[in-house]
């Protein structure tokens, strides 16, 4: 799948009738078995962004073109779990298909095996968020979607749940979207990084990563995190001319 | 245990009361025990309070999947709540005598008539709660149904549906008491069987014991599918809660 995103802007109305730019201009284009990661203060717009790509907010000034049969795979920023259905119900609603085998892979590689029966209503928000990416992962996505995925997961999950995605990336051809505010996660999971401005978002820098996430050492990391650096620092040089 | 402690008291001031109000106006318990199992013996009273119970199966039935399906439209479709809402107004403080007479004037002294104007009463409480539940529906549900391209049937069962499940609980509950009341009444003025015509003509004979008898069987059954029927499947719906109330 092949994902061409045009977005000139995005704007919406508030409840006190004053018009609000959120997006104003969002352009890249990203192929199957790529992650693209969206590094942007908080409030600027990321989901917004998020939520036109899967087609759940049609109103923009734009074109996005993608494989309309495309499986999407999601985790929404809070996790969403149907509070009446177990842990491996709220699994299965979204992928029935799923083997027995492959789901109990899942939920052992995100330790969630002892918690199967157990209701949302009696889980951590970080349990629960691994539930969210169960879910994702279980529908076998062409176009997988995190939206901020391991907030208020502990550092040592986080990385095991990042290898996960590695895993998933690397045997399917799967085209991922991460949005994070994370640094480390952006510049570890990325094969593409784009910076985003303050609200209305636009893309300030587009940055490739080339090497292959198996190789990426702290060294490049660090490198990768400098020239990240640089941008922000850039972004808001411009956006002051007259200063020193 | 308490609960029969409490029936054992309940007993012991009928009693009491009995004895000091004379047997025309407040049989003994054992009095109406007897006529009780004279109208049992003769089949009667299972007859009787059977057509009753009968008539309050249609006529919930028939207006819970009614008040559920206009209640889920008009809390969907601004449209369809504009349109209903006045006529929701007026059968909601129109008198249920007034549903059950006309009913009988215009469709004759029917079983037809009987059902439909009991349905009718029960209707619009049941529209105005599913109503509400509609409103309250989690919209974050569905964008996660769509996004996950969750059919349309598949998302109504298993995401929309136990979202209204406590409106439709809670619609019953007060519906079916409301059935109960209502279902004597409508017997009353144009059956020629069922528990309420029973208790006209015991009214017209002053026949006190037959009036109890006739009214405790009645509250018995009720008694027995509120707590056999309804309780557990309301705890069921509501097993997911940590805290069931």
């Amino acid at each position: 799948m092949r994902l061409e995103v045009d977005i000139a802007g995005k704007a919406y109305k508030s409840a006190s009738g004053k018009r609000h730019d959120v997006l104003a201009g969002i352009k890249f284009s990203l192929s199957s078995g790529e992650v693209g990661v969206f590094v942007g203060p908080s409030g600027c717009g990321k989901s917004t962004l998020l939520r036109i790509l899967t087609g759940l907010d049609q109103d923009y000034e734009g074109t996005i073109s993608r494989a309309q049969d495309a499986r999407i795979g999601m985790v929404f920023q809070e996790p969403r779990l149907l509070p009446w259905r177990s842990v491996e119900d709220n699994v299965r609603l979204a992928a029935p298909l799923i083997d027995d085998a492959r789901l109990s892979e899942l939920f052992s590689v995100l330790e969630l095996s002892a918690h199967r029966n157990h209701f949302p209503g009696e889980l951590s928000l970080g349990l629960a968020r691994r539930v969210a990416l169960a879910r994702a992962f279980a529908v076998e996505p062409d176009f997988l979607i995190l939206d901020e995925p391991f907030a208020s997961l502990d550092k040592a999950l986080a990385v095991r749940m990042q290898d996960e995605i590695v895993t998933l990336v690397a045997n399917r051809s799967v085209l991922t979207i991460l949005v994070t505010h994370d640094l480390d996660d952006a510049v570890r999971l990325g094969d593409r990084l784009f910076l985003l401005s303050a609200r209305p978002a636009r893309i300030i820098a587009n940055i490739s990563v080339p090497a292959p996430r198996s190789v990426r050492g702290e060294a490049e990391i660090a490198a990768i995190k400098a020239e990240i650096a640089q941008w922000t620092n850039g972004g808001r040089a411009e956006q002051r001319p007259h200063g020193q | 245990m308490l609960r029969l402690l409490s029936f054992a008291v309940f007993l012991g001031c009928w009693w009491i009361a009995a004895v000091l109000a004379g047997s025309t106006k407040l049989p003994t318990p054992p009095a109406v025990l007897n006529v009780a199992m004279t109208e049992a013996a003769s089949g009667a009273l299972f007859l009787n309070v059977g057509v009753t119970l009968a008539r309050v199966a249609l006529a919930f039935t028939l207006a819970i999947t009614l008040g559920v399906a206009i209640g889920y439209l008009m809390g969907r479709v601004r449209l369809a709540n504009r349109l209903g809402d006045p006529w929701l107004i007026l059968l909601l403080n129109l008198p249920a005598l007034v549903v059950i007479v006309l009913a009988y004037i215009w469709a004759g002294l029917t079983e037809v008539a009987a059902i439909a104007a009991i349905a009718i009463n029960k209707l619009p409480a049941t529209v105005v709660t599913l109503r509400e539940g509609t409103r309250a529906l989690d919209y974050s549900f569905d964008e996660m149904a769509t996004v996950f391209a969750i059919p349309r049937w598949r998302a109504f069962r298993h995401i929309i549906l136990p979202q209204l499940a406590p409106y439709i609980a809670a619609a019953s509950r007060s519906g079916l008491s409301l059935v109960w009341k209502i279902v004597l009444v409508a017997e009353l003025l144009g059956r020629p069987n069922g528990v309420g015509f029973e208790i006209g003509v015991a009214f017209q004979l002053f026949d006190t014991p037959r009036l109890l008898a006739y009214s405790l069987s009645f509250a018995a059954v009720v008694l027995v599918i509120e707590t056999a029927l309804v309780q557990p499947f309301e705890t069921r719906l509501t097993r997911w809660r940590l805290r069931a109330a």
